[in-house]
């Protein structure tokens, strides 16, 4: 009797602590959103908009994100879609990759010679990213679902989220494929449902804190494959649009809320 | 390195400002080491002061604990619309930066 009462004292005790410790964790994540350096990403990144760059020296002011010749704003929540100049869907990093070669004359070797920053330096991609997405807080997320190869991107994203792949038989379901997983203290939030990937697609590209870097979803595609020991993807290939085009059509219509925070 | 981008907000609350204010600084330890094995120089801010319409109103000294690309948060007492708030920072390498805003 004695040590069944002492066995019931302990199963209460660390259910206790994991309620504890859960809440602790939404704490400590709430103090990093509100410490969140972020804006100062977007700040270097709308000079960087504005820096005349490449043989042609002129900005990437002309570059048409889908709304137009110049239009920020709302232009993040639409992305990816497709684009008829360049007969493909692209997603933000894709599309200013194609804006450096097209209008920049840029060579698509010198654009992507640096694609990831370090904490030291960000990268063009991570601070021009920062300050584009800013211009879509409060716009609802609605990427392009209607046009065929839009429609074939989405069906890729889905097929390849599934897919294993690589030395371990990783795929991305492996991780993100059932409900109450985490790494560490990490929630592995289930991204093929959407009330799993409204709040993730809402809050990237986003401030890591453990690493003082500025993170955007090609790099989230590429280090998860990184992960999974698959050969490097190329930057901004049909693999990672697509990927990152099915995990925001699945968290369209959620209200996007700018640059978030990650642990 | 040059200083990078700083960011202010002040606000009015029930009897007090609220400053909300983000700058861009490595912030070393001078206790990590580069690629190459070789300690990276110490680099941070030591000094941080807080002027309202030119007035001094708080002088802080802080160190390598705190994190790369900080954020201060702080209440004054008193204050009203329109006040001109001035932070700026002097760091062990004497680069400095300064931002102004008026309490909105």
């Amino acid at each position: 009797m004695r040590a069944l009462a002492f066995g019931a004292a302990l199963a209460l005790s660390s259910a206790a602590y994991g309620q504890d410790v859960a809440k602790e964790i939404q704490r400590y994540r709430q103090m990093v959103a509100e410490g969140s350096p972020a804006e100062l990403f977007e700040l270097e990144g709308e000079t960087l908009w504005q820096k005349p760059q490449g043989p042609k020296n002129v900005s990437l002011e002309r570059c048409d994100l889908g709304e137009g010749p110049g239009v920020l704003k709302g232009a993040y929540a639409h992305l990816p879609r497709y684009f008829k100049d360049a007969d493909r869907v692209m997603d933000l990093e894709t599309r200013l990759l194609y804006c450096m070669t097209a209008l920049q004359g840029r060579s698509r070797e010198e654009a992507t010679a640096r694609v990831f920053g370090t904490a030291d330096r960000a990268s063009e991609f991570e601070l021009l990213s920062a300050y584009i997405a800013g211009q879509s807080r409060g716009v609802a997320i609605r990427p392009g679902i209607s046009h065929p190869k839009e429609n074939a991107s989405y069906e890729l994203g889905r097929a390849l989220y599934f897919h294993r792949v690589g030395a371990w038989d990783f795929s991305c379901a492996s991780c993100h494929g059932e409900e109450g997983k985490r790494i560490r203290m990490q929630d592995l939030p289930v991204l093929y449902q959407p009330q799993y990937a409204r709040p993730v697609l809402a809050t990237w590209p986003a401030y890591r804190v453990s690493t003082s870097q500025f993170v955007t979803l090609q790099w989230r595609m590429n280090d998860c494959y990184r992960q999974m020991r698959t050969p490097e993807p190329t930057f901004g290939s049909e693999t990672t649009v697509a990927l990152i085009h099915f995990l925001t059509a699945t968290a369209q219509g959620e209200t996007y809320q700018g640059p978030g925070s990650k642990r | 390195m040059a200083a990078g981008p700083m960011k202010m907000r002040a606000s009015l609350g029930a009897g007090f400002t609220e400053v909300r204010v983000l700058m861009t600084h490595p912030m070393e330890t001078g206790l990590r080491k580069d690629a190459d094995g070789k300690i990276v120089p110490q680099h941070f801010i030591q000094n941080l002061t807080v002027k309202v319409n030119g007035t001094t109103v708080m002088d802080a000294q802080i160190s390598q604990a705190v994190s790369r690309n900080p954020v201060f948060s702080f209440r004054l007492k008193g204050g009203a619309k329109g006040d001109k708030i001035e932070v700026s920072w002097l760091d062990n390498h004497g680069e400095s930066a300064a931002i102004e805003a008026a309490v909105a």
